[in-house]
């Protein structure tokens, strides 16, 4: 069994899970679930190093498991419990596990690219293996600070990989009122890197051109590299259901549920797979109800009110 | 004899200190290897520290996020802004980001880095590269806000902010630049949110920070003459605000003047005046606010000469607050203006611009 499908089955399970136990009330944050979009986390991150940084955006559950990301702090953090990857201080849209680099997933839109990219920076100024991977959604190329941290990682030829998965909607809003008909990939052309377009739905397909482009970054002087990624995304922008029809096209959204990333697993293997994912989900989801809520104090005790 | 440095020359010295010391710390902004080096604050660092002490795009916003990875990732940069009003565009990167890194992930991460903004006064900076928004970050958890008014403040205050593991903006008055003061050679520290006082005294309490300071200093030796003993506090840190240092100070005069470079409404004299009346301090006469207009910069000379206020400010207000009769200050006033000498949009008759 291949361990990306495994991969891609446990983040669309753990996600399913969570979107089953959110309308009990007790995960009292915002979630932006991935599901249809795994394809793109898993193959991405199956090519990087221990060494290598990662970052994400509101949407990084799958992000975060691809890396390695620990399950049970990942829902001990959506259950708001001490236990959580950020102390039940950051929820859903602030995980981190420092521990396989992920460093960090923030819901400003772009604001963690430039943060990628300053970690590359410090790599290169410390003599450090290592390169960054920024995933980011179609909207954080129209932000400026998308295009200030592109200019700067070409200008200096840092170990950057830039990965937008461009599932086409910001919350709903479709791309055509937001940007001009153009390839997103030709904005990283014009910053004068290598930019690649490419299918997010097929795994095998995202780690090929994943693996190319890191070849590329780790080989020194090859700057950083650009990946678009085509995907949809399968549920709401925000919360645990499908978009109403009026949002988006149901047409669009079958269309797109034919490109599932996990459609190449077999009803054999899925059935393999699943009791073994689901006691993990079911020990993760216990571990995180269990666990107690952190006291203010710990609020307090940070760094925070300075 | 004493040491004397300038203040821009205080804040080259501790940075290269700081590069010295530490091999993760460089200094980064737009011109800071340029052969005017900000003021003279950055020259010769370059040549000095090879690749450490870089110019940078013109992406205010892109690059502080750039040095918050470069933070968070074992380096300490020191970020320079020629202007604080450049910083407006790194505003999302600053309070959204550098701020809350630390906090917003439990703790697992620290930012360290100094963000140096300089502000001005004079010479027709106008409405956009004048403004001094110490407000506007002291109103932000998570960040430090400094405005050192000596060289030996700026050099011990930047090297705290260099050794402190969370953000620190490092605010810096364009006329402080050329004033020499005693600073010692080697390393040393101030402490972030520690008050000075810089004069003591015991009829009206002047809270000040950065050129205020100097302009406070500056009249009270007159003061003194005209029957005033003025207390000076140097801030030094905005925030964390020392409050305690102020609490006693108007516990003991009674009276309060608090001077700072930024706006009125909203700023810090509002802050300040505010803890004294929660903390239940009587006060023998109403506050006082000298700060800036509510209203934008002109740049105009002959405008500007009004806008700013002064240690004339400074002094009328001392001597109503103490009692002063009216006739007797007016008087008292035109007699201590007529002693100024310079022009009011000059730091000093050797500053001939252009900026």
């Amino acid at each position: 069994m291949n361990t990306l499908y495994y991969q891609m089955l446990r983040i669309r399970m753990v996600e399913e899970a969570i979107a089953r136990e959110y309308p009990k009330q007790e995960m009292r944050c915002p979630i932006h679930l991935c599901i249809g979009q795994e394809a793109i986390a898993v193959g991405v991150c199956s090519v990087l190093q221990q060494e290598d940084a990662v970052f994400s955006t509101h949407r990084s559950h799958g992000h975060y498991l691809a890396r390695g990301g620990s399950l049970g702090a990942m829902i001990a953090e959506l259950y708001g419990k001490a236990t959580g990857s950020s102390g039940g201080i950051g929820g859903s849209m602030h995980l981190i596990d420092t521990r396989v680099n992920f460093l960090g997933a923030a819901p400003i839109v772009a604001s963690t690219i430039p943060v990628a990219v300053g970690v590359a920076l410090s790599r290169v100024m410390q003599n450090k293996p290592g390169l960054s991977v920024c995933f980011f959604g179609d909207a954080a190329v129209e932000e400026g600070t998308a295009h200030e941290a592109m200019n700067f990682a070409s200008l200096r030829r840092l170990p950057v990989l830039f990965v937008c998965e461009n599932n086409l909607y910001s919350t709903v809003t479709p791309l055509a009122p937001r940007q001009p008909q153009r390839p997103i990939a030709d904005i990283a052309r014009g910053h004068g890197m290598k930019a690649f377009q490419a299918d997010g739905q097929d795994v095998r397909v995202v780690q090929n051109v994943s693996r190319h482009a890191v070849d590329s970054i780790r080989r020194g002087a090859g700057g950083p590299v650009f990946i678009e990624f085509a995907t949809y995304r399968f549920v709401e922008h925000c919360g645990p259901n499908e978009d109403a029809p009026a949002l988006r096209p149901p047409k669009e959204l079958a269309a797109w549920k034919k490109k599932d990333p996990i459609r190449f697993l077999s009803p054999i293997e899925h059935r393999a797979l699943e009791p073994l994912i689901a006691k993990e989900i079911t020990e993760a989801f216990r571990f995180a109800k269990e666990s107690p809520f952190p006291t203010y104090e710990t609020v307090t005790n940070l760094r925070a009110g300075n | 004899m004493k040491r004397l440095r300038t203040y821009a020359q205080a804040i080259n010295e501790a940075q290269e200190i700081a590069m010295r010391r530490d091999p993760s710390v460089f200094v980064i902004g737009e011109g800071v290897p340029d052969p005017k080096g900000i003021f003279g604050t950055t020259v010769g660092l370059a040549a000095k520290f090879p690749g450490r002490v870089m110019d940078m795009p013109v992406a205010e916003s892109g690059m502080t996020g750039i040095c918050v990875g470069a933070a968070i990732a074992g380096m300490r940069p020191i970020m320079v802004h020629a202007r604080m009003d450049f910083t407006i565009y790194a505003l999302d990167a600053i309070i959204n980001t550098a701020a809350k890194w630390h906090f917003m992930f439990g703790g697992k991460q620290n930012v360290p880095m100094v963000i140096r903004m300089i502000i001005g006064r004079g010479w027709g900076p106008g409405p956009q590269h004048s403004q001094a928004l110490q407000a506007l970050y002291a109103h932000i958890p998570g960040l430090s806000v400094v405005m050192p008014a000596t060289p030996h403040d700026a050099k011990g205050m930047l090297l705290s902010g260099v050794t402190d593991d969370h953000p620190v903006i490092f605010i810096e008055h364009r006329w402080l630049h050329g004033i020499a003061g005693p600073v010692p050679e080697p390393f040393y520290t101030i402490p972030i949110g520690k008050a000075r006082v810089a004069k003591k005294g015991t009829d009206v309490t002047i809270v000040s920070a950065s050129y205020m300071t100097v302009e406070a200093m500056r009249v009270s030796p007159w003061l003194t003459r005209a029957g005033v003993s003025a207390e000076i506090v140097d801030l030094r840190s905005i925030r964390p605000l020392d409050v305690q240092t102020i609490l006693a100070s108007v516990g003991k005069t009674r009276r309060l003047i608090v001077a700072d470079t930024g706006w009125k409404s909203f700023g810090i004299g509002a802050e300040i005046i505010t803890r004294i009346a929660e903390a239940g301090i009587p006060l023998d006469r109403p506050p006082v606010r000298i700060a800036l207009p509510d209203m934008l910069t002109p740049t105009s000379h002959a405008l500007a000469a009004e806008y700013y206020p002064t240690s004339v400010d400074i002094a009328r207000n001392a001597l109503i607050l103490c009692d002063k009769k009216k006739t007797d200050v007016q008087k008292a006033i035109r007699a201590y203006a007529a002693t100024l000498t310079g022009s009011s949009d000059q730091p000093d008759p050797t500053f001939t611009g252009p900026f």
